[in-house]
């Protein structure tokens, strides 16, 4: 993970003892039973809860279950066909992806925007690049609950800010669309420092050289942001599209809080659904065969994460 | 001198931009700072009130009572010491593993962790909400820890790191008769301070505002924390009584913002570093 540092060499390093022939001390367990003490723990966590309810996940999505009654009934891939012949899903599919368009854009456009200008020697950029990571390390649930004060179209500070403009304020959370650009925005405000922060080490990173070779070549401001910036920044903004998707398919408090996945469903994402179908509408089956779907497409995007983690360990 | 005040004057644009920037972002945060400060009337009047003539401290002692507050505190504290220790104490000891000791299975162990991160939590809830229903651990500490405190990130980043360790300092260890968990405890972890520390900062805030997975393995408001505490208050206060549930979000954001001031360094650097996911 340490970035541009080349792997070393060794093989799944062994101990660097035995490699020079010395032998530690014995441990009265033996090696294996150590191994068990110390591993073991962490080893039993995964197995009981993120290795055996994957497969127990998969089996409940075969079945139709209230989580209440004794008995699960079979009923096949019934599930899934319901989910993808559903009106109602397929909206939820298109809330997903229009809030995950949204939030990564969002992001790491700005965040890109904001890391160009704070990367200048400013005054006050420190003070500047702090107020804008704050966010990030505060509750979802919180800032959530605050945000629903600043958007109210009465006397919400956004109200204000537009008023400014001689706009009026939309009823933000009561409108489907509005509602949807709300947790967006929302979303956007709290993680943006997020991808300002990585933007910022890229760009500390970029070989002072390579600007030097650009202004001998003659190339103006445009030109060394089209061909030095951009293109040497192209691996972090891979590595954060991928990163920023991922958790923009985690996101849950902000829309729990702020619309509670409505009005009439406008909000509704793919983890949303799963917790209302699981967890309000006690349909077992449904919320599991979601659960298989929402994990397919995070495998997808992981799968790409870390094919993109290896290259940067062997070129970054 | 002309020069350098044409520099000067060319970076005035720069200069609005940085404090336009700074105020769009800072101004939530104000907002909600001073609102909690507020009497209602200074609330609900348009345009705003920007300062509160006089703050209005009793919105932190309403909000207190309106819910248990002090409960909430006290979850929030125990689920994520808990949780973070448990994770560091197993990334600590998983990686150890994997890298020092000579036993066979260690690369397929890490394989196997390192598969876990293909698994997010968020996709494994309706079995491990039945997997601790039927331990009886709803409304526990254990419920709301122990799912969430195996750990694979940290266990790889430890083992990347250990395997960077100087070899000379922990050969001339071996050689001074230092056993296994010496060499764990009293050389490679203080060694590791740096990876350690934001690792550890990085757990505490994810810990501190989990929200999804205590609001479902709780019921009752005894075992709330804070971050589903303060949707409660929000739910049952609405939107007529915003001076106490603004400040009720303070009590909730307040702890991290005071970690922020004291420790904004090493938190930055390590998500910068890639080391750790926000």
């Amino acid at each position: 993970m340490a970035q541009g540092q080349p792997e070393t060499v060794d093989k799944w390093a062994l101990a660097p003892a035995i490699e020079r022939g010395i032998s530690l001390r014995r441990p009265a367990l033996g090696e294996w039973s150590l191994f068990l003490l110390l591993a073991g723990p962490n080893l039993v966590l995964f197995a009981v809860f993120t290795y055996w309810p994957l497969f127990y996940n998969a089996y409940l999505s075969l079945m139709s279950w209230d989580m209440i009654s004794p008995v699960k009934a079979f009923v096949g891939l019934e599930n899934y066909r319901y989910l993808v012949s559903d009106r109602e899903f397929r909206r939820v599919v298109l809330n997903t992806v229009i809030f995950t368009l949204g939030t990564v854009g969002g992001t790491t456009g700005l965040g890109l925007l904001l890391a160009l200008l704070l990367n200048r020697p400013l005054y006050g950029r420190t003070w500047a690049r702090g107020v804008i990571f704050a966010p990030v390390l505060l509750s979802g649930a919180a800032i959530s609950v605050f945000w629903v004060n600043i958007l109210n179209p009465r006397f919400g500070l956004f109200a204000q800010v537009l008023s400014w403009f001689s706009l009026s304020s939309p009823n933000w959370l009561n409108h489907p669309t509005w509602a949807m650009v709300a947790v967006i925005l929302v979303y956007t405000w709290k993680n943006v420092g997020f991808s300002m922060v990585i933007y910022l080490a890229g760009l500390q990173a970029i070989p002072a050289d390579l600007y030097e070779a650009a202004r001998v070549d003659g190339a103006g401001h445009l030109g060394t942001f089209r061909w030095v910036t951009l293109p040497q920044l192209g691996p972090v903004t891979l590595f954060l599209l991928v990163v920023s998707m991922i958790s923009s398919f985690q996101a849950f408090d902000i829309i729990k809080v702020m619309t509670d996945g409505g009005p009439v469903h406008a909000t509704t994402t793919l983890l949303f659904y799963i917790y209302e179908q699981g967890f309000v509408a006690f349909n077992a089956g449904r919320a599991a065969a979601a659960s298989v779907f929402l994990f397919l497409a995070m495998l997808a995007v992981t799968v790409i994460q870390l094919r993109l983690g290896e290259r940067r360990v062997h070129y970054g | 001198m002309a020069e350098r005040l044409r520099q000067r004057l060319a970076q005035v644009p720069l200069y609005l931009l940085l404090a336009l920037v700074v105020v769009a972002m800072g101004l939530p945060l104000f907002w909600v700072a001073t609102g909690a400060l507020k009497t209602n009337q200074e609330i609900y009047t348009f345009p705003p009130v920007w300062i509160p003539r006089e703050p209005r401290w009793e919105n932190f002692v309403e909000a207190w009572h309106a819910a248990p507050f002090g409960r909430f505190y006290l979850n929030s504290i125990v689920t994520t010491l808990a949780g973070s220790g448990l994770e560091l104490l197993f990334a600590l000891t998983t990686a150890y593993a994997i890298v020092f000791l000579r036993v066979r299975a260690a690369v397929a162990v890490f394989l196997l962790i390192l598969a876990a991160l293909l698994v997010p939590s968020q996709v494994t809830l309706l079995p491990n909400y039945l997997t601790v229903a039927r331990l009886g651990w709803i409304n526990t500490y254990q419920g709301i820890v122990l799912p969430g405190a195996s750990i694979a990130f940290g266990t790889f980043l430890f083992r990347q790191h250990f395997r960077t360790l100087s070899r000379e300092i922990l050969d001339a260890a071996v050689i001074d008769g230092c056993g296994h968990l010496r060499l764990l405890w009293q050389v490679i972890v203080p060694l590791s301070q740096p990876v350690i520390v934001t690792f550890t900062l990085i757990s505490l805030v994810n810990k501190w505002n989990e929200f999804l997975w205590p609001l479902l393995v709780t019921n009752s408001l005894d075992m709330r924390t804070l971050p589903v505490g303060i949707a409660y208050l929000y739910s049952v206060e609405g939107v007529m009584n915003w001076g106490p549930i603004l400040a009720g979000t303070l009590f909730v954001i307040l702890p991290m913002l005071v970690v922020y001031l004291f420790a904004q360094r090493w938190i930055v650097s390590g998500i910068a570093s890639g080391a750790v996911k926000g």
